[in-house]
């Protein structure tokens, strides 16, 4: 510690020119936690997918619908011991930005499929038995302030209904918590039948069909067989596990991990020329100060320590300036993403990132520094 | 009573590669400096004085010969060594004062210290007693770039001093200065030399300044043109 002193003020010894190069890295960093607290809380989901539930969409398209008509079959494939199904209903409320996750379903068959969902059961009988009813996450209910006996409209972008308009008034009939993942309780759930009375298209249609098979071992076959009885139909299947739908449903909107990664390396690979450019003009300038801390005693190995320390504090400092502004910016995402915290591994990485980079930049400058020879230095040589 | 000998030099030569060059800078040199001696190194540019200065001082090895100062050999020890050896046993005055631009005259003198095993409160006590002893305990706080000339080599001898150091090592201590500057300089110097016994060995080409030491020698070609054995009579 009591060489801190020496080392800051090494650093900023030409303020403007370390204020830029700290900005450089901030800005990467907050671009770092922005996009890898992204690509983190989607691989997340990804990675919190149960085994026992296969997803079933149509082979075509996720976002094709299928035939209500299949529920009876699917049910009857063995190794099949539950099925539910949903629709995308894609809505928001007043407002176009306020995003909300909706989805028509059966209520009894929802919540038996997710018991991770937990919600009151005279709720629960009460969402079965009120036309209009819904229930809503409690994350979702404390975002817009919504309560039970409230009734509210949501504005669907996809589905009108057979009036022409595209508002659908529900009342809220249950609040329900999921403490494995709190990133899910900021769905809408509704009746399909209201729903399926209510559109003016599509009518005996679901979007996708999630069953739970008895055994998890037999989850590749009862997919095989589950498209196998719909080949050559006129609605053909693909069965997934809920992992490969997630992936698949991910791969949609591009492989985000490919993404993710090209950019950054980018990002970081120009910032190593940048920073280490810095950090070389920054030592060649102190040659004769390095050479005098040699001459009052300070070992080769010690001046190495200083140029590193110097190179390390910099992309420290920068990481978490950049990070915490991730940090503070990410749970605007929420909305998108459902999680509204940076991951710890996220800073972690950051954090190992920018030790890694300042080692990268720092080591030649420091190297220079470390063979310095004094007397060709103090001469000007 | 003749002193003590702190700096004994047998037969040391010097050779540098300057491109396929080989350049002899000392030539077969022998000198002996007795502690408490206040040495002026006098000579033409290129005559070898600022070259014997770093092999004195540590800051460089001869090519053949032996260098002893106190009772270490310093001429066979290591880089790594003699580092700790520096730090240990040598002030370094240079003549564009060589401070640190970015740290205050205190964190400037503080230097030295920091390879000690001191505390930071010994640290601090021992920089404003140095500080003190140069007459600027209240530019402690001051950057170089707010100090005069004469005020910069106050804190550069101060850094020199403040380890408490066996031999002062000065090049053209008083280069950069006004003769006025350059005289409070040097009476300090001598003052060091004479009230604290301090051993300095200084290089410099104004004969002024010469005569504030105990002895004068000269150097030509990389040899000692009057050097003579301590209180050789």
């Amino acid at each position: 510690m009591k060489f801190f002193p020496l080392v800051w003020a090494g650093l900023w010894r030409k303020k403007l020119r370390t204020i830029f190069t700290l900005l450089a890295i901030v800005v990467a960093f907050l671009l770092f936690g922005m996009l890898q607290g992204v690509n983190s809380a989607f691989n997340a989901t990804v990675e919190k997918a149960n085994v026992n539930r296969l997803t079933v969409t149509s082979k075509i398209n996720f976002t094709e619908a299928l035939p209500y008509a299949y529920l009876t079959q699917i049910e009857a494939v063995p190794g099949v011991s539950a099925v539910a199904w949903f629709s995308w209903f894609g809505t928001y409320y007043q407002d176009a930005k306020n995003f909300v996750f909706s989805f028509p379903a059966d209520p009894v068959r929802l919540f038996d499929m997710y018991p991770e969902y937990h919600i009151d059961k005279a709720q629960l009988d009460t969402f079965e038995h009120t036309r209009t009813g819904a229930v809503i996450g409690v994350e979702l209910a404390k975002k817009y302030g919504w309560k039970i006996g409230d009734r509210v409209t949501l504005h669907s972008t996809i589905w009108t209904k057979a009036d022409g308009t595209s508002d659908w008034p529900f009342d809220i009939v249950g609040t329900f918590e999921v403490p494995t993942d709190s990133s899910q309780a900021n769905q809408f759930f509704f009746n399909h039948s209201y729903f399926d009375e209510g559109r003016s298209f599509g009518k005996g249609t679901v979007g996708w069909y999630i069953v739970r098979v008895s055994d998890p071992k037999l989850s590749a076959q009862v997919a095989i067989d589950i498209d196998k009885r719909f080949e050559n139909s006129q609605d053909e299947t693909k069965t997934q596990t809920e992992k490969e739908f997630q992936q698949s449903f991910l791969k949609q909107i591009g492989d985000i991990n490919f993404i993710v990664t090209s950019i950054l390396s980018a990002v970081f690979i120009s910032l190593l020329f940048a920073t280490g450019t810095t950090m070389m003009q920054s030592v060649r300038e102190r040659i004769p100060e390095l050479a005098v801390l040699k001459t009052l005693g300070f070992s080769n190995g010690r001046v190495l320590s200083l140029v590193l320390a110097e190179s390390v504090l910099l992309c420290l400092i920068a990481a978490g300036l950049g990070l915490g502004l991730a940090s503070l910016i990410f749970p605007a995402l929420k909305n998108f993403i459902g999680v509204a915290t940076l991951s710890r591994s996220v800073v972690a990485t950051g954090v190992l990132f920018a030790v890694l980079m300042a080692l990268i930049t720092g080591l030649p400058p420091a190297l220079r520094a470390q063979r310095l020879n004094i007397v060709d230095a103090l001469a000007g040589r | 009573m003749s002193a003590p000998t702190l700096v004994s030099i047998r037969n040391v030569s010097k050779r540098y590669q300057r491109g396929k060059q080989s350049v002899e800078v000392l030539q077969n040199l022998d000198l002996d400096i007795g502690q408490g001696e206040f040495i002026a190194l006098m000579g033409p540019s290129g005559s070898g004085k600022t070259t014997l200065l770093n092999l004195i001082g540590g800051l460089d090895h001869p090519s053949t010969g032996e260098i002893r100062v106190g009772s270490e050999r310093i001429d066979s020890l290591s880089d790594g060594k003699l580092a700790k050896w520096r730090a240990r046993h040598v002030g370094f005055v240079f003549q564009f004062y060589n401070l640190m631009p970015m740290l205050s005259a205190e964190r400037n003198v503080e230097l030295p210290l920091l390879l000690t095993s001191l505390s930071s409160a010994q640290r601090k006590r021992n920089v404003a007693a140095a500080l003190t002893v140069v007459g600027l305990a209240d530019r402690a706080r001051h950057k170089p770039s707010e100090l005069s000339g004469g005020q910069a080599q106050r804190v550069a001898i101060a850094r020199a001093l403040v380890a408490d150091p066996t031999l002062l090592v000065c090049d053209e201590p008083t280069g950069d200065l006004d003769r006025h500057t350059a005289d409070e300089i040097l009476g300090l110097l001598q003052a060091l030399n004479r009230e604290h016994g301090k051993t300095i060995v200084m290089v410099t080409h104004d004969p002024k300044a010469a005569e504030y030491a105990s002895r004068q020698l000269h150097m030509d070609k990389g040899a000692l043109i009057d050097a003579g054995a301590i209180n050789a009579a």
